[in-house]
């Protein structure tokens, strides 16, 4: 190695925040190596303002804003902090950003669920309006003035009276030395600066010049790399292994046997007694190296003899078999209305359909990646997570150590999308740095990331619609058959335990008098999870791509069916499990806004060399948020479809910030087309078929639709942004396909040679 | 291991690792360069992509080897403070989400740039269709360009960061 060159990388960091952030930004993301505060911090404590856990505002004037939730594009370090800023009345552009630790001051930190503005919400804005009221009251009572009489803008309290300011530096120890008052009101959408607009994101000056930290970039003095062959199929197990090439091999310091480690549900719950729940670390053998090249290149030279279990039997032939058959039956009843199997046999008109859709990988961009360092008794972790909590209740069972032991550093993500929900490689790291007795980076490489999933399941559905001599959808009924998702992160993989899986049915539930959700599991040992949007993404494609059956087999416009569903909306109806309300009007709305920019029911342009062209409507609510997408696509006499635009409104109640909300939307759209086209994850032998993005593609730019969003105006409580965008897509493009070319497809991804002519 | 030489963002560097190891690595664990980045290290997403002598290349599966006494621009010379129209452009449109690929996609388009000031959006697709965003931040990639190739085409001196950088 060049020892002269070693400190390039931190020589050009340090230089980049001496000199400032490009574009002249003063927005700083911290990131904390965990190393000792200075001799002086006691002193800055006693004069520094920190109310809260969020608020730290120092006597000079610095304002520091910490964000407890992950950033993986999704924008929390832009969006929470402009919640506080907002509340506070900061100067958006002197405010400092910075990352949380996992640290139990700021409650739960899982970032999932499109929850972090949700959650965040009502805390960082009473957060923000306490500390100004108390900065409010530190210059009142400095001025001897009513404090009703000041105001607060870009970090100064004013008093227009006596024309007098105080900086919100210079009023920082006065307010810490005040009471910490309750129930301060926040503002009033009127009154908000920030909320609402578009202010670019805080680390975006970082990333275009790459200088902002992932996990993959991290680095510690005398860190080892590390990479693991991992079993080839589920549930087998070490057997053997002769590691005498690699240990050979240059640069390789170690081998390590990973062992199997039985792993707690994720979500913090306790594992239920008899539940079923199985999850562990499946183990490996870890080569531990001076670079992640030769920890590669050593782990190639390992021969390993893998011990198979009953996951050798898993095969997607199989899988599908199964829940073919399984559908055809009865499952568990989740939600009955009515007499549906009655009046489904007595309709004037019966219509019904089978749907499929397969596993699916998340590859985020950033292949999984932990850098450990387990010592003294103590174990510190730099990790690209969006669940540091469950990644802590890991770590102390995995390693026998107590909560108190444990430190995750949460880095950025390099994309996350419910892969970085599951810990399996912090645990992993802790157990390869421990083993090594050095801190290490373990690197998975793209392959480790696509065989080592914890998948988006597979699943089935039958639709059955009956429809009275008036054209009215009198009966509606849908069993779904699927493996449960919720198992490794509650515990239990039981019938019982089903949960998310009836997230995201949505319309017509509640507006159909007879009405029935079913429900059959596929037991299977193929490690399941949260991928963006979870099972509203399978549910959500058969409802939306049924409703449009029910509508062409009636000889109705799908719009103006989904219309009459609400119209008749006759039992209340909550998101999934939750059961919050849902107000069918705003949807309505959505799609209104949707048709009118879409110009739906106008006739499309003649499509390129002879391509068949049609436009589809679908609809969601979930996540507190309304969408309704209009796809347009073109379908090549080959079968080949193009999407060519995407108009999407949406309802989200409160906009933080309309840009990123934009964002979401045209991300999400890629996401779902990117499953919808391409996306299905096989198995044989038990093992993934597939390896990489040769084999398991993505989206590219010459495929992406223009993408137009319209976002209705609104204060209600905001809404998620990150997932509701992605379930719609499939079933409105399916639509599509279908109005231009009379052939419903119900497996995904789409078989586009079911298209071809001639 | 024989050392090799090698010039990264104007800097001429001897590192002594295996001949075989991607440039890829040579760049983030030798010389801290970790702007460049790890996505599939089979050439299928284009995170890792530099400069070799001005043109765009996959540094995951470029050998170190082959880059002996060549000139390799990063993300991290393109320039010092982000001025290059593309940076500027990313930053006014908005482009990264997570941001993960998206040094790779500014390099791309770096050197597409160089080559062509005005380029059509079949000339972005060609350019840019070996790249993936999982984030699926495109529509913007493509506007950015556009973007920067206005500003790009307007410049007094045209001529890339790259060139600069490396001279």
């Amino acid at each position: 190695m060049s020892a002269t060159t070693k400190n390039v990388g931190q020589f050009s960091r340090r230089e980049f925040l001496k000199t400032g952030a490009a574009g002249g930004a003063a927005l700083v993301i911290g990131f904390h190596l965990g190393l000792p505060s200075p001799a002086s911090a006691g002193e800055a404590t006693a004069r520094k303002f920190a109310p809260n856990a969020y608020i730290e505002i120092e006597p000079n004037g610095d304002i520091h804003l910490w964000i407890a939730r992950s950033e993986m594009g999704q924008g929390p370090r832009t969006s929470l902090a402009m919640i506080l800023a907002d509340e506070l009345d900061a100067d958006w552009a002197h405010v400092k950003v910075e990352q949380a630790d996992l640290d139990a001051k700021f409650g739960d930190q899982t970032t999932g669920g499109s929850f972090s503005i949700r959650s965040s919400w009502d805390p960082l804005r009473q957060a923000g309006a306490t500390a100004r009221a108390m900065l409010v009251t530190a210059a009142a009572n400095t001025w001897n003035v009513p404090a009703s009489e000041c105001v607060t803008r870009n970090s100064a309290v004013r008093h227009p009276k006596t024309k007098q300011k105080l900086g919100y530096g210079e009023l920082a120890a006065r307010a810490a030395a005040l009471p910490v008052p309750k129930d301060v009101p926040p503002k009033k959408p009127a009154e908000y600066r920030l909320l609402g607009t578009k202010k670019k994101r805080v680390d975006g000056e970082h990333i275009v010049i790459g200088e902002a930290h992932y996990g993959i970039d991290t680095k510690l003095p005398g860190m080892l790399y590390a990479s693991v062959a991992r079993p080839p199929v589920f549930g087998a197990r070490v057997k053997s292994f002769d590691a005498s090439r690699a240990t050979a091999a240059p640069g390789v310091r170690k081998v390590v046997e990973v062992p199997v480690v039985e792993m707690p549900p994720l979500f913090g719950e306790e594992r239920k007694e008899n539940s079923g729940h199985q999850h562990y670390l499946w183990g490996g053998i870890a080569v531990v190296a001076d670079s992640t090249w030769q920890a590669m290149s050593g782990r190639r030279a390992v021969t390993v003899e893998w011990e198979n279990g009953a996951g050798a039997e898993e095969s997607t032939e199989k899988q599908r078999a199964t829940c073919a058959e399984l559908v055809k039956g009865h499952g568990k009843e989740i939600r009955k209305i009515g007499d549906p199997e009655t009046v489904f046999a007595s309709a004037t008109r019966k219509i019904e359909a089978e749907y499929e859709l397969p596993f699916l990988a998340h590859t985020p961009m950033e292949p999984m990646n932990c850098t450990a360092w387990v010592r003294d008794g103590k174990c510190e972790v730099w990790a690209p997570v969006q669940n540091p909590g469950g990644m802590a209740t890991a770590l102390t069972k995995a390693l026998g150590l107590p909560a108190s032991a444990v430190t995750i550093h949460i880095t950025l993500l390099g994309g996350g999308f419910g892969r970085r929900l599951n810990i399996d490689y912090g645990v992993e790291a802790a157990l390869i740095s421990q083993a090594a007795g050095a801190p290490v980076k373990v690197q998975w490489t793209r392959e480790d990331d696509v065989r080592h999933d914890y998948y988006r399941p597979m699943s089935h559905h039958r639709l059955r619609a009956g429809v009275d001599g008036t054209g009215k959808v009198t009966a509606w009924m849908h069993h779904i058959a699927a493996p449960t998702t919720d198992g490794v992160y509650v515990g239990g993989d039981l019938p019982d335990s089903g949960g998310t899986e009836l997230a995201g049915v949505g319309l017509p539930n509640g507006t159909v008098p007879n009405y029935l959700v079913e429900q059959s599991f596929l037991h299977t040992v193929v490690p399941r999870g949260y991928w963006r949007s979870v099972d509203i993404s399978w549910n959500h494609f058969a409802v939306q791509s049924f409703i449009d059956e029910v509508a062409a087999a009636t000889g109705k416009d799908p719009l103006e069916l989904r219309r009459q569903l609400i119209a008749t909306k006759q039992a209340a109806v909550g998101e999934g499990g939750d059961e919050k309300p849902v107000n069918l009007e705003r949807l309505r709305r959505v799609m209104d806004l949707a048709a009118g920019k879409s110009d739906w029911g106008k006739p499309l342009p003649a499509g390129e060399s002879g391509a068949r062209r049609g436009r589809g409507i679908a609809a969601l609510y979930n996540w507190g948020t309304y969408i309704a997408y209009v796809a347009e696509v073109s379908v090549g006499k080959d079968g080949g479809v193009r999407v060519d635009r995407v108009t999407c409104a949406l309802d989200c109640g409160q906009v933080v910030n309309p840009d990123m909300v934009a964002a979401q939307m045209e991300g999400g759209i890629v996401f779902g087309l990117t499953a919808a086209l391409y996306g299905e994850i096989t198995f044989e032998g038990g093992a993934t078929q597939q390896s990489n993005f040769n084999n398991y593609p993505m989206l590219k730019i010459d495929a992406m639709p223009h993408v137009e969003v319209h976002i209705v105006p609104s204060h209600e409580l905001p809404g998620g942004c990150g997932e509701p965008p992605v379930p719609s897509i499939a079933p409105a493009v399916a639509n599509a396909i279908f109005a231009a070319t009379g052939k419903r497809l119900r497996r995904l991804p789409f078989q586009t040679q079911e298209l071809a002519q001639g | 291991m024989d050392a090799i030489e090698i010039t990264v963002n104007g800097k001429a560097h001897s590192v002594e690792v295996s001949p075989d190891t991607p440039l890829l690595w040579v760049l983030r664990d030798t010389l801290g360069l970790t702007g460049t980045k790890f996505g599939c290290g089979i050439a299928m997403c284009g995170s890792c992509t530099v400069h070799v002598d001005g043109e765009a290349r996959r540094s995951c599966t470029t050998r170190i080897s082959a880059v002996a006494g060549r000139s390799v621009t990063t993300i991290e010379g393109l320039s010092r403070d982000g001025s290059h129209p593309a940076q500027v452009a990313w930053i006014e449109e908005q482009v990264p989400q997570c941001g993960y690929c998206q040094a790779g996609m500014i390099m791309t388009t770096a050197a597409l740039l160089a080559k062509n000031s005005s380029p059509t959006d079949a000339d972005i697709d060609e350019a840019l269709s070996g790249h993936i965003c999982r984030c699926g931040t495109y529509q913007r990639i493509r506007a950015a360009i556009h973007e920067a190739a206005s500003k790009h085409s307007s410049a007094a001196a045209p001529k890339t960061a790259a060139q600069g950088e490396t001279r």
